[in-house]
């Protein structure tokens, strides 16, 4: 009993302070940086929230990382080198873009895939369909159409 | 006391609607089975006493919660005696027990409503779709009884009181968002059960579909409803202005949305022109499979999110068992009953037919590559292939092109006929959309903004081309010799709906444009007497002050705001709140709304020096985004109340109806 | 035949899904290998909790398998691990801790109070040296090798059958 209560108590302090909005003053010497430290920040994921980009996230270490972002840029590192820093140090679990490799392979190919494949689905399926409707009606064919239609009409 | 005997009675009702439910699925499904009318009456009242039951289960816990009732577990982990009454009431289904209740409660009144508005169904027919959806309660109840009874009880130390409701969730949202979501996902267990039914019975006609159909669009308005107004919720609630995370959580509900949006067009398609049979009966199972999946998703804490709030690995295995067994089963009699050969009904490239195939594959592809994005971390690491993570930025770069290439045929839907439309008539019915809604489009952000951007272009484009040709057909077909009037009059509502969805996406898809691109954010440090002026909006603080509220402690900014030079100025105040019974600081939000655009006000940390971080947004067409959900399921609803809907399927065509399988012989 | 076989595809997709939710319900989310697992313990340079004016650098784990601990006197679930770390020292293992985000006065409080198994501890007040580690909350615990190489890690905290059934034995592999 006392164990589970002990984990119950190490998983509560692992949950985010959620509804808190992090706010921080921050100035920049240009708007084209103001925007790249908003996309980073909306691009990283928060290594200990659940599920928060580290914009969004209350928790202290989102903040240490809001706050090398925006040295970074004030250093003048791309945002290349920026992400390469953190994924240095807390791995690709931080990007929400995951870089396109190996094992992600799937994920960015699969979609692409699904398209082509889509579209010779429907190229295959209206030129069978189109054979079908485009076969000329018999003179039998056509007056029971013309009946069955005179009929539906006055009904 | 009488009142400690409550939960006892709520647990009993419980266990009496579980065997009902057990009877609703076997006897009348045996009874279709070897044609016994006697076992197949069974369905009609123990569907109704399902439902009573379980409104008496469900009448009971609530109850508790009003009554404080902290002995019973469920309501001193949720609740707390300083809660006012109606966060109590929807404190019930704040939590994994009674959600699940809730989610079992709105199932049985799904069915019960089947069973009374399907009385001209052929008996069988009716039997094996009550029989399947008693299945699927069977499955749900023994999960609430078994792992999540609500009903437990802490008996003798009974707490003083709660430990509360998570502030997050005390709020508007939770006694709205969950119910309708809830009516969507399980709404969608009618067309799983009828197409169930149809492999069941062989009888994979069009029939099924005509009877389906109503039940599914009104399924689907639901879950439009519930999704947008998730999305509403956390916008305000979660204090970051956001209103789409591609979060896991969000991802289950958007699913079944896509899944069932392609389905309500394939049962078009299979009613109108019997072709598509087997794709709509797989697309009626993905749909229900998906609402189960998400309840799985949600509910195992498989993928941990910001709402997964009832993470527990062995309620994970028994819902996992429970969706394997629904799902591989129905998959297994489709592979085993669709039909051998497909009836071939003909239509050309230009036909409203070619279009509808086009949207049902994207849809599907857009819904593969949610889900896809949404469990490849848990693929991997299942693999040992490390912990990644799959965020908005994939899901937008995937997402929005596929949105576009949809639109793209969807605009030209509403205006080709079935089987084939002469290309000439199709161009001279949308040349001039296209050009106005492409220059339109192109002039849009200059005029707005003074400045060029291809996104917006775009959006605004896309979304004309879906309005402005259905605008001109509408304009052509309400042509009438007693006028105009009387001409829209006489369209059917059918039409209507079918306008007024469209009419939804193109609306949510300006305000996600517009939001996407001209939001303005400005953080700044605040104190009494600070201004600030943002997008044309000058915002004071004139006061900071302490307040009570009932169950918390807050700290509130008073700021005056006044447009450009106007004389007139409105307040907003945005609050820091601590809660008390949990501790927990939350920050509410200063929100005032308008069509175009809404100011948004959170506080941030005090800076200790009596000034605050704020955070300002400016938030252009945000409402759109919600208002056009709420179009798209008017648009639902209103397809229903057609009049062919009405009329009794049978007495009018009854060969049609009793037609026997014509797939199934061949 | 060809389509039965096409029609059988969608139980095949869901089976194989399936499969996959199952392994991840046993699948704990928190639990993730440090990105600097088989590297090099980052550099740095700081001051001991214990002297201010003696200045430490990587150095000092290099020669003996250590076991780094990031604590905190902030953070309630490292006074819970303090007794499996004092197990894990009075058992021959090098200790070296590293006071994450505190005060030297409230550090020095926390060892008086809960005992010291530590050989030194690295004072990181801003959490340079945390970040460096990756550390995302306290406590983490990393092994660096006799080369100064990272050679297991483990995020939160330390149960005593940790400490007997994975601990242990990854320093005895690494000596």
């Amino acid at each position: 009993m006392a164990l589970i209560t002990r984990l119950l108590l190490c998983l509560l302090l692992w949950l985010p302070a959620l509804g808190q909005a992090a706010v921080e003053v921050r100035e920049f010497d240009d708007p084209v940086t103001e925007q790249r430290y908003r996309d980073l920040t909306a691009t990283l994921r928060c290594p200990k929230c659940e599920n928060q980009a580290i914009g969004d996230s209350d928790s202290p270490i989102a903040g240490d990382m809001r706050e090398r972002v925006y040295l970074q840029l004030q250093d003048g590192r791309s945002d290349k080198e920026i992400l390469d820093f953190m994924v240095n140090r807390f791995g690709d679990y931080v990007l929400y873009n995951p870089r396109l490799e190996g094992r992600t392979l799937l994920l960015w190919g699969l979609p692409a895939g699904l398209v082509l494949l889509g579209a010779v689905v429907v190229v295959f399926m209206v030129r069978v369909r189109r054979r079908t409707s485009a076969r000329d009606l018999s003179a039998e064919e056509r007056a029971r159409l013309d009946a069955l239609i005179k009929r539906e009409r006055t009904e | 006391m009488q009142t400690l005997m409550i939960p006892e009675i709520g647990h009993y009702a419980l266990i009496i609607a579980l065997l009902m439910a057990l009877v609703q699925g076997v006897m009348p499904l045996a009874g279709a089975a070897t044609r016994r009318p006697l076992w197949m009456a069974y369905a009609r009242p123990m569907a109704t006493g399902q439902f009573l039951f379980l409104a008496i289960a469900y009448a009971c816990l609530t109850a508790s919660y009003l009554l404080d009732d902290f002995s019973v577990a469920n309501v001193a982990n949720n609740s707390n005696s300083m809660l006012p009454w109606y966060y109590k009431a929807s404190a019930v289904w704040g939590n994994h027990e009674g959600s699940v209740l809730l989610w079992s409660l709105i199932l049985a009144a799904w069915s019960f409503a089947v069973s009374r508005f399907s009385r001209e169904l052929p008996r069988d027919m009716l039997a094996r779709v009550m029989g399947v959806m008693g299945l699927v309660s069977v499955g749900f109840l023994a999960f609430v009884l078994i792992t999540s009874n609500p009903f437990e009880r802490l008996l003798p130390n009974v707490p003083q009181d709660g430990a509360d409701l998570n502030p997050l969730l005390q709020d508007f949202g939770l006694i709205v968002h969950p119910p309708m979501l809830y009516m969507g996902y399980v709404g969608f267990s009618v067309v799983f059960a009828f197409a169930i039914a149809a492999l069941l019975g062989g009888r994979l006609d069009a029939a099924w579909t005509r009877w389906a159909r109503p039940w599914t669009n009104i399924a689907w308005a639901f879950l439009t409803v519930g999704i947008a107004l998730g999305s509403w919720w956390a916008y305000y609630e979660l204090g970051w202005g956001g209103w789409w995370f591609w979060d896991p959580v969000e991802n289950a509900s958007l699913l079944p949305w896509l899944a069932g949006t392609a389905l309500i067009h394939s049962l078009a398609v299979t009613e109108k022109r019997g072709s598509f049979k087997s794709w709509t009966v797989l697309l009626a199972i993905m749909t229900f499979s998906l609402s189960l999946m998400g309840t799985f998703l949600v509910r195992s804490g498989v993928l941990t999110s910001v709402h997964a709030f009832a993470n527990d690995p062995s309620r994970g295995l028994f819902i996992l068992v429970l969706l394997g067994i629904t799902v591989g089963l129905s998959l297994l009699l489709f592979a085993l009953r669709a039909p051998r050969v497909s009836h071939q009904v003909g239509f050309s490239w230009l036909s409203r037919d070619a279009l509808l195939l086009i949207n049902n594959i994207l849809l599907v592809i857009m819904t593969v590559t949610v889900l896809l994005g949404t469990v490849y971390p848990l693929l991997l690491d299942a693999l040992n292939l490390g912990k990644i993570s799959v965020g908005p930025p994939y899901f937008n770069a995937l997402f929005v092109p596929l949105t576009v290439v949809l639109c793209l045929f969807m605009g030209l839907g509403p205006l080709a006929r079935w089987k084939h439309t002469p290309a000439r008539d199709l161009f001279r019915r949308s040349w001039l959309a296209g050009l106005a809604a492409l220059v339109i489009g192109a002039v849009a952000p200059l005029l707005y903004r003074g400045e060029w951007n291809l996104k917006v272009s775009l959006g605004v484009a896309v979304a004309l081309w879906i309005v402005l040709p259905m605008a001109r057909d509408l304009w052509a077909k309400s042509r009438h010799s007693a006028g105009r009037l009387a001409g829209l009059r006489r369209l059917s509502l059918a039409y209507w709906g079918m306008i007024l969805g469209h009419l939804g996406i193109a609306v949510t898809i300006i305000g996600v444009t517009v939001v996407s691109n001209y939001a303005i954010e400005r953080n700044v440090r605040m104190g009494v007497g600070d201004s600030v002026a943002v997008a044309g909006y000058t915002f004071t603080m004139t006061e900071l002050a302490n307040r009570r509220g009932p169950n918390y402690l807050a700290d509130a900014a008073e700021i005056e705001v006044r447009r450009g030079d106007s004389r007139r100025s409105f307040t907003m105040t945005p609050e820091k709140r601590l809660y008390i019974a949990r501790g927990m600081p939350m920050t509410q939000v200063a929100l005032r709304p308008g069509l175009f655009r809404d100011l948004y006000v959170a506080m941030g940390e005090d800076l200790e020096d009596g000034s605050w971080a704020m955070r300002i947004q400016y938030k252009p067409f945000v409402r759109w985004l919600w208002l056009g959900a709420l179009l798209m399921a008017a648009g639902g609803v209103l397809a229903v109340a057609d009049r062919r809907y009405r009329r009794t399927v049978t007495a009018r065509d009854p060969e049609r109806a009793m037609a026997p399988p014509r797939e199934a012989t061949t | 035949m060809k389509r039965r076989l096409l029609l059988l595809l969608p139980l095949v997709g869901f089976l194989v899904l399936g499969a996959f939710l199952y392994m991840g319900l046993s699948i704990n989310p928190f639990d993730r290998d440090s990105a600097l697992m088989a590297r090099e313990f980052p550099a740095f340079e700081l001051t001991t909790l214990e002297d201010p004016e003696r200045v430490v650098d990587a150095s000092l784990l290099e020669g003996e398998v250590t076991l780094v601990n990031v604590w905190g006197e902030w953070c309630p679930t490292c006074k819970q691990e303090m007794p499996q770390l004092l197990d894990l020292a009075e058992r021959g293992v090098r200790l070296v801790g590293v006071d994450y985000k505190d005060t030297r006065e409230k550090g020095r409080e926390f060892l008086a109070e809960f005992g010291n198994p530590f050989e030194v501890n690295i004072f990181d007040p801003e959490g340079s040296l945390g970040f460096d580690l990756g550390v995302y909350g306290a406590p983490e615990t990393f092994l660096v090798d006799r080369e100064g190489i990272i050679r297991y890690h483990h995020t939160g905290y330390i149960r005593p059958e940790d400490v007997r059934e994975t601990i242990l034995p990854e320093v005895e592999r690494w000596r």
